[in-house]
């Protein structure tokens, strides 16, 4: 998938007519492909962002604002956006959540990036952002959002770097005068590996229905609670929790704790939850997983077979050419899973990956989007 | 399918057509295990050449997309001045090499993927137009999977004359060849036009082998991609030149004609040199990758000359390597150039290299050649290279 697809014509009546008399003197190519030439934030298609203040809260993350061109659409609290940067000549995007409040000012969006060790794009961000950096963006996407009305009661959990969805969420109902009760329950190991947590503190102290509780599992002393989430620490944060809706992002293990105490609870309907797939491990060793045919919703063992065999033996007729990896007519897009290129050897386990199909093979759970 | 009694190898000529300027006497045998051993050693220098794409291409790339942006405004701006011929024709000039540019080291190679692995939507295969008038998709199809995978198989790759001629002397002669370097030279002129009918096999459309609703979805392809060209280069942007529309008709059409002189050049120095062989789809059936590889060796032809004229023909003059590793990025090919030359003498194979008058010379010598009847012209396949291959069963 590529981010640009994704933009959509700008509203310009008044000029309309001089940009497609524009876009004819380019053609074939889009006339952003000559504008970005002198000038990559001016672009009439596009979606872009220049990165405009750089902030390292803590030893592993940073917090970037960045301005997006005029094709930007806004947010709703919760929703997440893929950014682009250029690493060794290879265009990376990833998937992150704004952490500003989706009312902000200046129509600027705030990113808090964790670096995490194995992560190329957010260590490449923690190590090189800088102001003026310009990077690709996607209009906002995700349906984990706060529906309107707003409920009567909030209860927000978050784990490491899943804060950044529901501090958006919390600066965005404090912007509308929310006056329901609110609990925001964060876990982090150790209170240095809190990002905003200043912020935090002073939203806590300016405002009476609203609670914040840090929860640390790798330190007994100092926050509020400690160790794992448990129906103990629902009922010490938010007592009220069973009348409030409940919005959670965070690391796997938290996840998979919270849903077990709301389905003990039979609290399930009330539990909404924004699920970032960790990256994948790349699977050696044997044939198995499942291939899965996205667009035509057909699901197949992996028989180790290239993925242009094993789709038409799934029924499905994808464009072919060559079928020796040199004509590229059945490059298709991977949403996720690991391929093994036949030609090269190479595994490659990035999400959102267009690869040729006919020299590659499923290693493990493969999505094709076809 | 088919037979041969050997014990447990097959001897099969790679045919040769023309007399080689490099031929060696007694012809070159490659056993079986060579060709194998071959075929491994170029995946080598195709994953050393992967190991080490980066920012480096990308950079180049950049470099060449910028200088063809400035050129192309260059020359639409200049096209204001025809009272100023030099300037005129400097802006003939700027609008060349533009569209040279656009169409070889930037069109031709990004639609071979060579760029894809830089994951950005603008120099993608699956999405990227060029500044002519034959469809992306259309040509892809005719090139990148027919030409690039029957590479110089008679009768399967149709860059072999491209329905219109004889460049091979394994094509039946009959009467119509006569016109051979007419219908060349209208080519060449034309060739942007001939390119985009390429798709269609209109000589498989007048043989009743292709139905009429395969070749529809092409018509409205072309009619799309043509008409915005046309409308651009011969309408929109003479129009915008107000009182010097005709001046500026004349230099766009003139621009396109000279790219067109340029790429058909090139290009067909690429295959049809005196010492390029070409194949049987019998020869060809069941390949290795490394019998692959031996055929787009022995199938191409390169030209020598300056970086400069190497960029100007999208490093097409390196087609020897190009038809090894058509997705590598082409600017990569004349690093590549020594090392295949060196892997070709170690095997002895022949490298097919000159001069570019020296090969279009041939080229031209060929069309008038293959006119007439074999019987005529007086020459007899020779045998250049011996492929030994694994025996196949009955």
């Amino acid at each position: 998938m590529t981010l640009h697809q994704k933009s959509r014509r700008p509203r310009l009546p008044s000029t309309f007519s001089l940009l497609s008399l524009f876009e004819a003197m380019a053609t074939p190519h889009a006339l952003d492909r000559y504008l970005e030439l002198v000038d990559p934030m001016t672009t009439v298609r596009d979606l872009r962002a220049e990165i405009t203040a750089v902030h390292r809260s803590t030893r592993d993350t940073v917090t970037l604002t960045m301005r997006p061109t005029q094709q930007w659409r806004g947010f709703e609290a919760g929703q997440f956006v893929q950014v682009g940067v250029v690493i060794d000549g290879v265009r990376h995007t990833r998937c992150y959540s704004p952490s500003c409040s989706q009312y902000r000012d200046d129509g600027r969006i705030e990113l808090t990036v964790k670096a995490h060790p194995e992560g190329l794009v957010s260590q490449h961000l923690h190590r090189n952002a800088r102001e003026g950096l310009v990077v690709s963006l996607s209009q906002a996407d995700g349906t984990f959002h706060i529906p309107r009305p707003r409920p009567a009661g909030v209860l927000l959990i978050s784990g490491g770097s899943g804060i950044t969805p529901v501090l958006s969420m919390l600066r965005t109902l404090l912007d509308e005068g929310y006056s329901g009760d609110l609990t925001f329950l964060h876990y982090a190991y150790t209170e240095s590996d809190v990002s905003h947590r200043t912020q935090l503190d002073a939203i806590a102290a300016a405002h009476d229905n609203i609670r914040i509780v840090f929860a640390y599992t790798d330190q007994e002393q100092g926050g509020d609670l400690h160790g794992f989430f448990g129906a103990e620490h629902l009922r010490s944060a938010a007592p009220w929790y069973a009348d409030a809706e409940t919005y959670l992002c965070g690391p796997p293990g938290l996840m998979r704790g919270v849903e077990n105490v709301y389905a003990d609870l039979g609290l399930e309907d009330r539990l909404h939850l924004e699920e970032f797939a960790p990256p994948l491990a790349v699977v050696t060793g044997d044939v198995g997983g499942e291939v899965s045919f996205t667009e035509s919703g057909k699901v197949g063992d992996n028989s180790g077979l290239t993925l242009l065999e094993q789709a038409e033996e799934a029924g499905l007729t994808p464009a072919y050419g060559c079928r020796m990896g040199i004509c590229f007519t059945c490059t298709s897009v991977k949403t996720s899973g690991c391929t093994k290129n036949i030609k090269t050897g190479e595994t490659d386990s990035e999400p959102d990956k267009k690869i040729q199909l006919c020299v590659s093979v499923p290693v493990g759970d493969v999505a094709i989007e076809i | 399918m088919f037979a041969i009694p050997s014990p447990s190898l097959s001897l099969l000529p790679f045919m040769s057509t023309s007399d080689s300027p490099r031929e060696q006497p007694v012809p070159t045998t490659l056993s079986y295990e060579q060709v194998q051993e071959l075929g491994r050693e170029l995946d080598e220098m195709r994953a050393r050449t992967v190991a080490k794409l980066g920012s480096e291409d990308r950079e180049y790339i950049y470099k060449i997309i910028k200088a063809q942006r400035g050129l192309e405004i260059t020359g639409r701006a200049l096209m204001y001045l025809p009272f100023l011929p030099p300037a005129w024709l400097a802006g003939v000039g700027a609008l060349v090499l533009s569209k040279i540019l656009d169409n070889m080291e930037i069109g031709h190679n990004v639609m071979h993927g060579q760029y894809d692995w830089m994951r950005e939507p603008e120099f993608n295969s699956q999405v990227f137009e060029w500044d002519t008038v034959c469809p992306a998709d259309q040509w892809k199809h005719s090139h990148n999977y027919m030409h690039h995978t029957f590479t110089n198989i008679v009768g399967k790759d149709r860059d072999i004359g491209y329905s219109l001629l004889r460049m091979d002397e394994g094509q039946k002669w009959n009467p119509y060849y006569l016109g051979n370097p007419v219908y060349a030279f209208f080519l060449m002129l034309l060739f942007e036009w001939g390119v985009m009918l390429h798709d269609l096999e209109i000589e498989n459309v007048v043989k009743g082998k292709r139905k009429w609703h395969d070749v529809k979805p092409l018509l409205g392809g072309m009619w799309r991609k043509a008409g915005k060209q046309v409308l651009k280069d011969y309408l929109i942007f003479p129009a915008l030149t107000g009182p010097f529309f005709a001046s500026t008709v004349v230099g766009n059409v003139g621009a396109n004609l000279i790219r067109n002189l340029w790429t058909y050049s090139i290009i067909f120095c690429g295959h049809f040199p005196t010492g390029v062989q070409t194949f049987t789809e019998d020869e060809t059936s069941d390949e290795s990758q490394g019998e692959w590889y031996v055929r787009q060796m022995l199938g191409s032809a390169n030209i020598e000359g300056s970086p400069l004229f190497h960029i100007m023909s999208g490093n097409l003059s390196h087609q020897i390597e190009h038809h090894l590793f058509p997705d590598l990025p082409a600017h990569r090919y004349p690093e590549l150039a020594p090392e295949v030359e060196a892997l070709c003498e170690k095997y002895g194979l022949p490298y097919n290299s000159g001069g570019f008058f020296n090969q279009i010379g041939s080229v031209w010598g060929k069309i008038f050649k293959l006119a007439l009847p074999n019987s005529l012209t007086g020459s007899k396949p020779t045998v250049g290279v011996i492929v030994e291959r694994k025996k196949v069963a009955a």
